[in-house]
Protein backbone atom coordinates (compact mmCIF):
# COMPACT_ATOMS: atom_id res chain seq x y z
CA UNK A 1 0.00 0.00 0.00
CA UNK A 2 1.21 3.39 -0.75
CA UNK A 3 -0.05 7.18 0.80
CA UNK A 4 -0.09 10.02 -1.02
CA UNK A 5 -0.25 13.34 0.73
CA UNK A 6 -1.53 15.99 -1.84
CA UNK A 7 -0.49 19.78 -0.53
CA UNK A 8 -2.91 22.80 -1.84
CA UNK A 9 -4.37 25.97 -1.28
CA UNK A 10 -8.50 25.91 -0.60
CA UNK A 11 -10.11 26.27 -4.25
CA UNK A 12 -7.61 24.77 -5.92
CA UNK A 13 -8.92 21.47 -6.84
CA UNK A 14 -6.70 19.60 -4.25
CA UNK A 15 -9.47 17.65 -3.45
CA UNK A 16 -10.68 16.82 -7.12
CA UNK A 17 -6.60 15.85 -7.86
CA UNK A 18 -7.10 12.92 -5.07
CA UNK A 19 -10.62 11.72 -5.97
CA UNK A 20 -9.45 12.21 -9.62
CA UNK A 21 -6.35 9.75 -9.21
CA UNK A 22 -8.07 7.61 -6.62
CA UNK A 23 -10.53 6.86 -9.57
CA UNK A 24 -7.55 6.44 -12.06
CA UNK A 25 -6.09 3.69 -10.02
CA UNK A 26 -9.18 1.77 -9.39
CA UNK A 27 -9.52 1.98 -12.78
CA UNK A 28 -6.46 0.50 -13.04
CA UNK A 29 -7.24 -2.39 -10.94
CA UNK A 30 -6.68 -1.15 -7.28
CA UNK A 31 -8.14 -0.65 -4.00
CA UNK A 32 -8.28 2.93 -3.45
CA UNK A 33 -9.49 5.45 -1.13
CA UNK A 34 -9.09 9.33 -1.37
CA UNK A 35 -10.31 11.82 1.59
CA UNK A 36 -10.20 15.33 2.80
CA UNK A 37 -8.34 17.09 5.56
CA UNK A 38 -11.16 16.50 7.68
CA UNK A 39 -13.45 19.89 8.57
CA UNK A 40 -13.97 22.93 6.81
CA UNK A 41 -11.37 24.71 4.24
CA UNK A 42 -10.90 28.07 3.60
CA UNK A 43 -10.38 29.82 -0.10
CA UNK A 44 -6.51 30.26 -0.02
CA UNK A 45 -5.19 28.56 2.98
CA UNK A 46 -2.79 25.74 2.96
CA UNK A 47 -5.39 22.28 2.45
CA UNK A 48 -4.36 18.77 2.33
CA UNK A 49 -5.94 15.28 0.36
CA UNK A 50 -5.21 11.96 0.73
CA UNK A 51 -4.81 8.76 -1.05
CA UNK A 52 -4.26 4.96 -0.42
CA UNK A 53 -3.86 2.80 -3.14
CA UNK A 54 -3.28 -0.91 -2.60
CA UNK A 55 -3.46 -3.98 -4.27
CA UNK A 56 -5.15 -5.75 -1.42
CA UNK A 57 -8.58 -4.27 0.30
CA UNK A 58 -7.59 -1.29 2.28
CA UNK A 59 -8.90 -1.66 6.16
CA UNK A 60 -6.78 0.97 7.84
CA UNK A 61 -8.90 4.37 7.73
CA UNK A 62 -7.06 6.69 10.62
CA UNK A 63 -5.48 9.52 9.04
CA UNK A 64 -2.51 9.72 7.36
CA UNK A 65 0.54 10.85 9.43
CA UNK A 66 3.69 9.48 7.38
CA UNK A 67 2.85 9.87 3.79
CA UNK A 68 5.21 7.80 1.09
CA UNK A 69 5.32 10.65 -1.44
CA UNK A 70 3.84 14.06 -1.14
CA UNK A 71 2.47 16.36 -4.18
CA UNK A 72 2.48 20.22 -4.03
CA UNK A 73 0.15 21.81 -6.35
CA UNK A 74 1.07 24.89 -5.28
CA UNK A 75 5.22 25.96 -5.00
CA UNK A 76 4.77 29.21 -2.49
CA UNK A 77 3.39 26.34 -0.22
CA UNK A 78 7.06 25.11 0.21
CA UNK A 79 7.52 28.83 2.34
CA UNK A 80 4.79 28.97 4.56
CA UNK A 81 4.45 25.19 5.33
CA UNK A 82 6.83 21.95 5.73
CA UNK A 83 5.67 19.81 3.39
CA UNK A 84 7.91 17.24 4.19
CA UNK A 85 6.42 16.66 7.33
CA UNK A 86 6.13 12.72 8.83
CA UNK A 87 7.45 12.18 4.41
CA UNK A 88 8.83 8.74 4.39
CA UNK A 89 12.54 9.00 3.78
CA UNK A 90 13.15 8.14 -0.19
CA UNK A 91 9.41 9.10 -0.56
CA UNK A 92 8.94 11.22 -4.06
CA UNK A 93 8.18 14.83 -3.75
CA UNK A 94 6.21 16.07 -6.83
CA UNK A 95 6.11 20.04 -7.33
CA UNK A 96 4.36 22.19 -9.53
CA UNK A 97 6.97 24.82 -10.40
CA UNK A 98 8.88 26.09 -13.55
CA UNK A 99 11.90 25.07 -11.63
CA UNK A 100 14.15 21.94 -11.77
CA UNK A 101 14.39 18.99 -9.51
CA UNK A 102 18.28 19.94 -8.90
CA UNK A 103 16.88 23.33 -8.17
CA UNK A 104 15.50 21.94 -4.42
CA UNK A 105 18.69 21.05 -3.13
CA UNK A 106 17.32 21.03 0.59
CA UNK A 107 14.90 18.08 -0.22
CA UNK A 108 17.48 16.18 -2.37
CA UNK A 109 19.09 14.45 0.54
CA UNK A 110 16.24 12.93 2.43
CA UNK A 111 14.09 12.17 -1.12
CA UNK A 112 13.37 12.34 -4.95
CA UNK A 113 11.90 15.50 -6.44
CA UNK A 114 10.04 15.55 -9.63
CA UNK A 115 9.24 18.65 -11.38
CA UNK A 116 6.18 19.74 -13.82
CA UNK A 117 5.44 22.93 -14.79
CA UNK A 118 1.81 22.36 -14.49
CA UNK A 119 0.71 25.94 -14.71
CA UNK A 120 2.33 26.58 -17.91
CA UNK A 121 0.28 23.54 -19.02
CA UNK A 122 -2.84 24.65 -18.01
CA UNK A 123 -2.33 28.06 -19.43
CA UNK A 124 -1.58 26.31 -22.99
CA UNK A 125 -4.71 24.38 -22.44
CA UNK A 126 -6.85 27.49 -21.53
CA UNK A 127 -7.74 26.24 -18.11
CA UNK A 128 -7.82 28.90 -15.73
CA UNK A 129 -6.13 32.43 -15.70
CA UNK A 130 -2.66 33.33 -14.95
CA UNK A 131 -3.71 34.64 -11.53
CA UNK A 132 -5.52 31.07 -11.27
CA UNK A 133 -4.58 28.91 -13.56
CA UNK A 134 -6.16 24.83 -13.07
CA UNK A 135 -3.74 22.74 -12.19
CA UNK A 136 -5.07 19.88 -10.71
CA UNK A 137 -5.74 17.83 -13.48
CA UNK A 138 -1.99 18.51 -15.43
CA UNK A 139 -0.22 17.67 -12.26
CA UNK A 140 -1.73 14.48 -12.27
CA UNK A 141 0.06 12.98 -15.42
CA UNK A 142 2.89 13.82 -13.74
CA UNK A 143 1.88 11.71 -10.64
CA UNK A 144 1.32 8.71 -12.56
CA UNK A 145 4.09 8.70 -14.07
CA UNK A 146 6.11 9.26 -11.44
CA UNK A 147 4.70 6.47 -8.74
CA UNK A 148 3.12 4.32 -11.48
CA UNK A 149 -0.32 4.02 -10.08
CA UNK A 150 -2.32 3.85 -12.94
CA UNK A 151 -1.93 4.51 -17.00
CA UNK A 152 -2.94 7.11 -18.93
CA UNK A 153 -6.27 5.98 -20.32
CA UNK A 154 -7.72 5.19 -16.73
CA UNK A 155 -6.75 8.83 -15.57
CA UNK A 156 -8.34 10.14 -18.67
CA UNK A 157 -11.57 8.27 -17.93
CA UNK A 158 -11.65 9.40 -14.26
CA UNK A 159 -10.46 13.05 -15.15
CA UNK A 160 -13.45 12.84 -17.42
CA UNK A 161 -15.39 11.80 -14.50
CA UNK A 162 -14.97 13.92 -12.38
CA UNK A 163 -14.20 17.34 -14.06
CA UNK A 164 -17.09 19.18 -15.26
CA UNK A 165 -16.08 21.81 -17.99
CA UNK A 166 -13.50 21.24 -20.99
CA UNK A 167 -12.85 17.85 -20.36
CA UNK A 168 -10.85 17.03 -23.17
CA UNK A 169 -8.64 20.10 -22.02
CA UNK A 170 -7.81 18.65 -18.95
CA UNK A 171 -7.24 15.14 -20.50
CA UNK A 172 -4.33 16.87 -22.63
CA UNK A 173 -3.39 18.80 -20.01
CA UNK A 174 -2.73 15.59 -18.02
CA UNK A 175 -0.89 13.83 -21.16
CA UNK A 176 1.23 16.85 -21.72
CA UNK A 177 2.66 16.66 -18.12
CA UNK A 178 2.85 12.88 -18.09
CA UNK A 179 5.43 13.70 -20.77
CA UNK A 180 6.46 16.82 -19.41
CA UNK A 181 7.96 15.80 -16.00
CA UNK A 182 11.34 15.96 -15.01
CA UNK A 183 13.24 13.81 -12.71
CA UNK A 184 16.64 11.80 -11.93
CA UNK A 185 16.75 8.36 -11.73
CA UNK A 186 14.95 5.69 -11.62
CA UNK A 187 11.22 5.97 -10.56
CA UNK B 1 -20.43 -1.20 -11.56
CA UNK B 2 -17.18 -0.70 -10.28
CA UNK B 3 -17.26 3.34 -9.02
CA UNK B 4 -15.15 5.11 -6.97
CA UNK B 5 -17.87 7.23 -4.44
CA UNK B 6 -18.10 8.66 -1.44
CA UNK B 7 -19.96 7.19 1.93
CA UNK B 8 -23.01 9.61 1.24
CA UNK B 9 -22.87 9.05 -2.51
CA UNK B 10 -22.89 4.87 -1.64
CA UNK B 11 -26.23 5.84 0.97
CA UNK B 12 -27.33 7.83 -2.29
CA UNK B 13 -27.07 5.00 -4.84
CA UNK B 14 -28.55 2.52 -2.33
CA UNK B 15 -31.49 4.44 -2.43
CA UNK B 16 -31.16 4.56 -5.83
CA UNK B 17 -30.89 1.17 -6.59
CA UNK B 18 -33.88 0.46 -4.06
CA UNK B 19 -36.25 2.17 -6.05
CA UNK B 20 -37.10 4.27 -3.06
CA UNK B 21 -40.47 6.24 -3.46
CA UNK B 22 -40.17 9.40 -1.26
CA UNK B 23 -37.69 11.18 0.13
CA UNK B 24 -37.12 13.71 2.64
CA UNK B 25 -34.61 15.94 2.44
CA UNK B 26 -33.36 18.46 5.15
CA UNK B 27 -29.27 19.33 5.28
CA UNK B 28 -26.97 19.34 7.83
CA UNK B 29 -23.17 18.33 7.74
CA UNK B 30 -21.98 15.82 6.86
CA UNK B 31 -24.60 14.58 5.50
CA UNK B 32 -25.82 16.91 3.46
CA UNK B 33 -24.19 15.16 0.20
CA UNK B 34 -26.40 12.45 0.79
CA UNK B 35 -29.70 14.45 -0.33
CA UNK B 36 -28.16 16.85 -2.69
CA UNK B 37 -27.02 13.70 -4.83
CA UNK B 38 -30.55 12.43 -4.43
CA UNK B 39 -32.07 15.76 -5.51
CA UNK B 40 -29.88 15.26 -8.56
CA UNK B 41 -30.80 11.61 -9.28
CA UNK B 42 -34.84 12.42 -9.24
CA UNK B 43 -34.46 15.90 -11.09
CA UNK B 44 -32.23 13.86 -13.74
CA UNK B 45 -35.39 11.14 -14.10
CA UNK B 46 -32.65 8.36 -12.86
CA UNK B 47 -35.01 7.88 -9.83
CA UNK B 48 -38.71 7.99 -9.58
CA UNK B 49 -39.30 9.20 -6.12
CA UNK B 50 -41.20 12.19 -4.73
CA UNK B 51 -38.44 14.34 -3.36
CA UNK B 52 -39.73 16.98 -0.88
CA UNK B 53 -37.28 19.19 1.02
CA UNK B 54 -38.68 20.32 4.81
CA UNK B 55 -38.19 23.01 6.99
CA UNK B 56 -36.42 21.08 9.76
CA UNK B 57 -35.55 17.51 10.62
CA UNK B 58 -38.49 16.66 12.78
CA UNK B 59 -40.62 17.51 9.57
CA UNK B 60 -38.48 15.02 7.26
CA UNK B 61 -38.97 12.47 9.09
CA UNK B 62 -42.61 13.14 9.89
CA UNK B 63 -43.23 13.71 5.94
CA UNK B 64 -41.23 10.18 5.88
CA UNK B 65 -43.81 8.64 8.18
CA UNK B 66 -46.84 10.16 6.50
CA UNK B 67 -45.63 8.50 3.01
CA UNK B 68 -44.76 5.30 4.90
CA UNK B 69 -48.39 5.25 6.05
CA UNK B 70 -49.17 5.17 2.75
CA UNK B 71 -47.86 2.36 1.14
CA UNK B 72 -44.33 3.81 -0.18
CA UNK B 73 -40.52 3.26 0.91
CA UNK B 74 -39.38 5.91 2.18
CA UNK B 75 -36.12 7.33 3.16
CA UNK B 76 -34.65 10.27 5.13
CA UNK B 77 -31.13 10.94 6.30
CA UNK B 78 -29.84 12.68 9.12
CA UNK B 79 -26.90 13.58 11.87
CA UNK B 80 -25.84 14.41 15.10
CA UNK B 81 -28.15 17.56 16.24
CA UNK B 82 -30.71 17.02 13.63
CA UNK B 83 -31.73 13.22 14.91
CA UNK B 84 -31.72 14.53 18.38
CA UNK B 85 -34.45 17.28 16.69
CA UNK B 86 -35.92 14.58 15.03
CA UNK B 87 -36.20 12.39 18.55
CA UNK B 88 -40.15 12.53 19.09
CA UNK B 89 -41.07 11.22 15.48
CA UNK B 90 -38.14 8.71 15.87
CA UNK B 91 -40.27 6.84 18.69
CA UNK B 92 -43.58 7.29 16.23
CA UNK B 93 -42.18 5.62 12.90
CA UNK B 94 -41.08 2.98 14.91
CA UNK B 95 -44.47 2.83 17.03
CA UNK B 96 -46.38 3.27 14.07
CA UNK B 97 -44.03 0.00 12.80
CA UNK B 98 -43.30 2.03 9.75
CA UNK B 99 -40.53 0.02 7.51
CA UNK B 100 -38.28 3.63 6.67
CA UNK B 101 -34.62 3.36 6.44
CA UNK B 102 -32.88 6.17 7.48
CA UNK B 103 -28.91 7.35 6.93
CA UNK B 104 -27.57 8.65 9.95
CA UNK B 105 -23.64 10.09 9.98
CA UNK B 106 -22.54 9.37 13.10
CA UNK B 107 -21.45 12.75 14.42
CA UNK B 108 -20.54 13.82 17.73
CA UNK B 109 -23.19 15.90 19.57
CA UNK B 110 -22.93 19.87 20.75
CA UNK B 111 -21.81 21.69 22.33
CA UNK B 112 -18.65 22.09 22.14
CA UNK B 113 -19.66 22.23 18.71
CA UNK B 114 -18.05 19.68 16.28
CA UNK B 115 -18.76 18.31 13.29
CA UNK B 116 -16.70 14.95 13.62
CA UNK B 117 -17.59 11.30 14.21
CA UNK B 118 -19.08 9.90 17.46
CA UNK B 119 -22.29 7.10 18.25
CA UNK B 120 -23.83 9.30 21.20
CA UNK B 121 -26.34 10.33 18.26
CA UNK B 122 -27.65 7.61 17.52
CA UNK B 123 -26.79 5.45 20.26
CA UNK B 124 -29.33 8.38 22.32
CA UNK B 125 -32.25 6.16 20.22
CA UNK B 126 -30.72 3.27 21.68
CA UNK B 127 -34.46 2.46 23.28
CA UNK B 128 -36.88 3.59 20.25
CA UNK B 129 -37.24 0.86 18.60
CA UNK B 130 -35.39 1.13 15.19
CA UNK B 131 -33.16 -1.29 14.20
CA UNK B 132 -29.47 -0.31 13.83
CA UNK B 133 -26.61 -0.76 11.80
CA UNK B 134 -23.08 0.55 12.21
CA UNK B 135 -21.14 0.09 9.18
CA UNK B 136 -17.38 -0.24 8.52
CA UNK B 137 -17.07 0.83 4.40
CA UNK B 138 -18.82 2.35 1.75
CA UNK B 139 -19.50 -0.35 0.24
CA UNK B 140 -21.77 -2.14 3.65
CA UNK B 141 -23.09 1.26 3.71
CA UNK B 142 -24.77 1.13 0.30
CA UNK B 143 -25.50 -2.99 0.86
CA UNK B 144 -26.84 -2.11 4.39
CA UNK B 145 -29.44 0.39 2.89
CA UNK B 146 -30.68 -2.52 0.54
CA UNK B 147 -30.76 -4.81 3.14
CA UNK B 148 -32.44 -2.53 5.81
CA UNK B 149 -35.69 -2.17 3.40
CA UNK B 150 -35.78 -6.14 2.98
CA UNK B 151 -35.83 -6.83 7.02
CA UNK B 152 -37.97 -3.46 7.87
CA UNK B 153 -40.28 -4.74 5.48
CA UNK B 154 -40.73 -7.92 6.98
CA UNK B 155 -40.81 -7.12 10.62
CA UNK B 156 -42.56 -3.47 10.36
CA UNK B 157 -39.69 -1.42 12.40
CA UNK B 158 -37.91 0.90 10.85
CA UNK B 159 -33.95 0.83 10.19
CA UNK B 160 -30.99 3.96 10.94
CA UNK B 161 -28.07 3.13 8.88
CA UNK B 162 -25.17 4.80 10.64
CA UNK B 163 -21.80 5.64 8.85
CA UNK B 164 -18.93 7.78 10.43
CA UNK B 165 -18.82 11.35 9.75
CA UNK B 166 -15.99 11.97 7.36
CA UNK B 167 -14.15 8.70 8.07
CA UNK B 168 -16.67 7.15 5.78
CA UNK B 169 -19.49 9.90 4.76
CA UNK B 170 -16.51 11.93 2.39
CA UNK B 171 -13.74 8.84 1.84
CA UNK B 172 -13.76 7.71 -1.62
CA UNK B 173 -13.60 4.19 -2.27
CA UNK B 174 -14.04 1.09 -4.31
CA UNK B 175 -17.57 0.75 -4.19
CA UNK B 176 -19.53 -2.10 -6.60
CA UNK B 177 -23.03 -0.01 -7.24
CA UNK B 178 -25.07 -3.39 -8.33
CA UNK B 179 -28.01 -2.78 -10.92
CA UNK B 180 -31.43 -1.94 -10.12
CA UNK B 181 -32.43 -5.03 -11.85
CA UNK B 182 -30.46 -7.10 -9.92
CA UNK B 183 -32.10 -5.64 -6.51
CA UNK B 184 -35.12 -6.00 -7.91
CA UNK B 185 -34.35 -9.47 -7.41
CA UNK B 186 -33.86 -9.54 -4.06
CA UNK B 187 -36.23 -6.29 -2.74
CA UNK B 188 -39.68 -6.88 -3.91
CA UNK B 189 -41.84 -3.91 -3.93
CA UNK B 190 -43.01 -2.70 -0.98
CA UNK B 191 -46.86 -3.77 0.09
CA UNK B 192 -47.97 -2.54 3.49
CA UNK B 193 -50.86 -4.71 4.20
CA UNK B 194 -52.68 -2.03 6.80
CA UNK B 195 -52.65 1.30 5.03
CA UNK B 196 -54.01 4.90 5.41
CA UNK B 197 -56.27 4.55 2.11
CA UNK B 198 -59.25 7.05 1.53
CA UNK B 199 -61.40 4.44 -0.18
CA UNK B 200 -61.02 1.84 2.90
CA UNK B 201 -60.58 4.21 6.36
CA UNK B 202 -59.22 3.47 9.47
CA UNK B 203 -58.26 5.11 12.65
CA UNK B 204 -53.96 5.62 12.82
CA UNK B 205 -52.60 6.42 16.35
CA UNK B 206 -55.65 6.52 18.58
CA UNK B 207 -56.21 6.46 21.84
CA UNK B 208 -54.39 3.31 23.10
CA UNK B 209 -55.56 2.85 26.63
CA UNK B 210 -53.92 0.94 29.61
CA UNK B 211 -55.89 -1.82 27.97
CA UNK B 212 -54.31 -2.59 25.37
CA UNK B 213 -51.03 -0.09 24.94
CA UNK B 214 -48.78 -2.81 26.47
CA UNK B 215 -49.91 -5.34 23.86
CA UNK B 216 -48.66 -3.35 20.72
CA UNK B 217 -45.39 -3.34 23.29
CA UNK B 218 -45.12 -6.67 23.04
CA UNK B 219 -45.34 -6.75 19.51
CA UNK B 220 -43.01 -4.63 19.26
CA UNK B 221 -40.10 -6.48 21.59
CA UNK B 222 -41.72 -9.71 19.01
CA UNK B 223 -40.95 -8.11 15.95
CA UNK B 224 -37.31 -7.38 17.45
CA UNK B 225 -36.71 -11.00 18.77
CA UNK B 226 -38.19 -11.80 14.81
CA UNK B 227 -35.85 -9.35 13.36
CA UNK B 228 -32.58 -11.42 14.35
CA UNK B 229 -33.28 -14.53 12.79
CA UNK B 230 -34.33 -12.36 9.17
CA UNK B 231 -31.27 -10.08 9.40
CA UNK B 232 -29.20 -13.73 9.57
CA UNK B 233 -31.38 -14.97 6.83
CA UNK B 234 -31.23 -11.78 4.50
CA UNK B 235 -27.75 -11.62 4.96
CA UNK B 236 -27.32 -15.19 3.07
CA UNK B 237 -29.71 -14.18 0.77
CA UNK B 238 -27.73 -11.43 0.01
CA UNK B 239 -24.96 -12.90 -0.23
CA UNK B 240 -26.19 -15.57 -2.81
CA UNK B 241 -26.89 -12.69 -5.23
CA UNK B 242 -24.61 -10.07 -4.79
CA UNK B 243 -21.03 -12.10 -3.27
CA UNK B 244 -21.15 -10.01 -0.17
CA UNK B 245 -21.55 -11.76 3.25
CA UNK B 246 -22.75 -10.01 5.92
CA UNK B 247 -24.41 -10.96 9.65
CA UNK B 248 -25.26 -9.60 12.94
CA UNK B 249 -21.58 -9.40 13.43
CA UNK B 250 -18.20 -10.14 11.68
CA UNK B 251 -15.51 -12.71 13.60
CA UNK B 252 -11.64 -11.49 11.89
CA UNK B 253 -9.14 -14.31 13.09
CA UNK B 254 -10.87 -15.52 16.00
CA UNK B 255 -9.91 -19.03 15.77
CA UNK B 256 -7.74 -20.11 18.25
CA UNK B 257 -7.98 -16.92 20.38
CA UNK B 258 -7.25 -15.82 23.60
CA UNK B 259 -8.50 -12.37 23.36
CA UNK B 260 -10.94 -10.56 21.28
CA UNK B 261 -10.71 -6.86 20.61
CA UNK B 262 -14.82 -5.78 20.17
CA UNK B 263 -15.14 -2.75 18.08
CA UNK B 264 -17.93 -1.18 15.44
CA UNK B 265 -18.20 0.86 12.62
CA UNK B 266 -14.68 1.84 11.09
CA UNK B 267 -12.60 1.73 14.37
CA UNK B 268 -13.46 -2.13 13.94
CA UNK B 269 -11.89 -1.83 10.60
CA UNK B 270 -8.98 -0.15 11.06
CA UNK B 271 -8.35 -2.64 14.16
CA UNK B 272 -8.08 -5.61 11.60
CA UNK B 273 -4.61 -3.95 10.57
CA UNK B 274 -3.75 -3.93 14.71
CA UNK B 275 -4.86 -7.59 14.63
CA UNK B 276 -2.84 -8.65 11.78
CA UNK B 277 0.57 -7.07 13.42
CA UNK B 278 -0.29 -8.43 16.99
CA UNK B 279 -0.80 -11.60 15.58
CA UNK B 280 2.98 -11.44 13.76
CA UNK B 281 4.06 -10.93 17.34
CA UNK B 282 2.88 -13.85 18.41
CA UNK B 283 -0.59 -12.81 20.24
CA UNK B 284 -3.29 -14.87 19.71
CA UNK B 285 -5.84 -12.08 19.23
CA UNK B 286 -8.88 -12.16 16.87
CA UNK B 287 -11.42 -9.19 16.38
CA UNK B 288 -15.33 -9.30 16.79
CA UNK B 289 -16.84 -6.56 15.17
CA UNK B 290 -20.54 -5.58 16.24
CA UNK B 291 -22.36 -4.72 13.17
CA UNK B 292 -26.19 -4.77 14.55
CA UNK B 293 -27.03 -2.76 17.87
CA UNK B 294 -30.33 -3.31 17.57
CA UNK B 295 -31.43 -6.21 17.99
CA UNK B 296 -28.52 -6.58 19.93
CA UNK B 297 -26.39 -10.13 18.87
CA UNK B 298 -26.43 -10.93 22.46
CA UNK B 299 -25.79 -15.15 20.98
CA UNK B 300 -22.73 -13.96 19.19
CA UNK B 301 -21.65 -12.41 21.81
CA UNK B 302 -21.60 -14.76 23.86
CA UNK B 303 -20.82 -17.67 21.40
CA UNK B 304 -17.56 -15.79 20.42
CA UNK B 305 -16.41 -14.08 23.71
CA UNK B 306 -16.73 -17.09 26.15
CA UNK B 307 -14.28 -19.35 27.04
CA UNK B 308 -11.83 -16.96 25.72
CA UNK B 309 -9.71 -15.03 28.72
CA UNK B 310 -9.87 -11.39 27.66
CA UNK B 311 -12.69 -9.20 25.86
CA UNK B 312 -11.30 -5.62 24.78
CA UNK B 313 -14.41 -3.14 24.05
CA UNK B 314 -13.58 -0.02 22.31
CA UNK B 315 -16.47 2.86 22.40
CA UNK B 316 -16.72 5.52 20.14
CA UNK B 317 -19.26 6.82 22.39
CA UNK B 318 -20.27 6.90 26.82
CA UNK B 319 -23.08 6.42 28.64
CA UNK B 320 -22.11 9.46 31.41
CA UNK B 321 -22.29 7.75 34.95
CA UNK B 322 -22.18 4.47 33.40
CA UNK B 323 -19.16 3.61 30.99
CA UNK B 324 -19.34 3.16 27.03
CA UNK B 325 -22.64 1.59 25.94
CA UNK B 326 -21.87 -1.40 24.10
CA UNK B 327 -19.15 -2.55 27.03
CA UNK B 328 -22.36 -2.16 29.22
CA UNK B 329 -24.65 -4.20 26.64
CA UNK B 330 -21.78 -6.73 26.62
CA UNK B 331 -21.22 -7.42 30.38
CA UNK B 332 -24.94 -7.37 30.34
CA UNK B 333 -25.46 -10.05 27.95
CA UNK B 334 -22.89 -12.54 30.29
CA UNK B 335 -24.92 -11.86 33.59
CA UNK B 336 -26.89 -15.02 33.61
CA UNK B 337 -25.04 -17.13 31.53
CA UNK B 338 -22.84 -20.29 33.12
CA UNK B 339 -19.38 -20.62 31.79
CA UNK B 340 -16.08 -19.03 31.66
CA UNK B 341 -16.55 -16.24 31.47
CA UNK B 342 -13.93 -13.73 30.16
CA UNK B 343 -12.86 -10.73 31.64
CA UNK B 344 -14.21 -7.35 29.88
CA UNK B 345 -12.16 -4.44 29.69
CA UNK B 346 -14.02 -1.35 28.54
CA UNK B 347 -11.98 1.30 26.62
CA UNK B 348 -13.25 4.74 25.58
CA UNK B 349 -11.23 6.48 22.30
CA UNK B 350 -11.93 8.69 19.17
CA UNK B 351 -15.21 10.89 20.73
CA UNK B 352 -15.93 14.03 18.88
CA UNK B 353 -13.31 12.56 15.79
CA UNK B 354 -10.22 12.13 17.53
CA UNK B 355 -8.34 9.91 15.60
CA UNK B 356 -8.32 6.37 16.39
CA UNK B 357 -4.55 4.54 14.62
CA UNK B 358 -3.99 1.25 14.89
CA UNK B 359 -0.81 2.25 17.60
CA UNK B 360 -3.68 3.80 19.54
CA UNK B 361 -5.59 0.25 19.03
CA UNK B 362 -2.39 -1.45 20.06
CA UNK B 363 -1.75 0.47 23.30
CA UNK B 364 -4.81 -0.40 24.13
CA UNK B 365 -4.37 -4.27 24.01
CA UNK B 366 -1.00 -3.69 25.55
CA UNK B 367 -3.11 -2.10 28.16
CA UNK B 368 -5.30 -4.97 28.77
CA UNK B 369 -2.54 -7.70 28.76
CA UNK B 370 -0.26 -6.12 31.48
CA UNK B 371 -3.91 -5.91 33.80
CA UNK B 372 -5.38 -9.40 35.63
CA UNK B 373 -8.80 -7.43 35.22
CA UNK B 374 -10.08 -4.31 34.57
CA UNK B 375 -9.82 -2.19 37.85
CA UNK B 376 -12.78 0.19 36.97
CA UNK B 377 -15.39 0.59 34.19
CA UNK B 378 -13.98 3.28 32.03
CA UNK B 379 -10.29 3.12 30.75
CA UNK B 380 -9.97 6.37 28.76
CA UNK B 381 -7.47 6.07 25.88
CA UNK B 382 -6.01 9.01 24.92
CA UNK B 383 -7.47 11.91 26.36
CA UNK B 384 -5.23 14.73 27.92
CA UNK B 385 -5.68 15.62 31.22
Amino acid sequence: MIEILIHGRGGQGGVKASLSLASAAAKAGKHVQSFPEFGVERRGAPVKAFNRISDEPIVIRSKIYNPDHVVVLDPTLIQSINITEGLKKGGWIIINTDKNPGDFKEFCKNYKVATINAKEIALRNRLGSRAAPIVNTAILGAVIKVLKVSDKESLAIAIKEFVPVKREENVKAAYEAYDEVVFEGEV
Amino acid sequence: MEKVVLGNHAVSYGVLVSRVQTISAYPITPQTLIVERLSEMVADGELDAIFTKVESEHSALASAIGSSSVGARAFTATSSQGLALMHEMIHWASGARLPIVLANVNRAMAPGWNIWTDQNDSLSCRDTGWMQIYCQNNQEVLDSIIMGYKVSEQVLLPTMVCLDAFVLSHTAENVDIPEVKLVDKYLPPYKLEIKMDIDDPHSFGALSSPENYMEFRYKMQEAMDKAEDIIIKEGKEFEKIFGRKYGMVEEYRTEGAEIILVATATIASTAKASIDSLRAKGINIGLLRLRVFRPFPVKDVVRVLLNKKKAIVIDRNISYGKSGIFFDEIKGAFYNIEGDKPKIFGYIAGLGGRDVTPEAISDMVDDAMRKDKPEKDIIWSGVKL
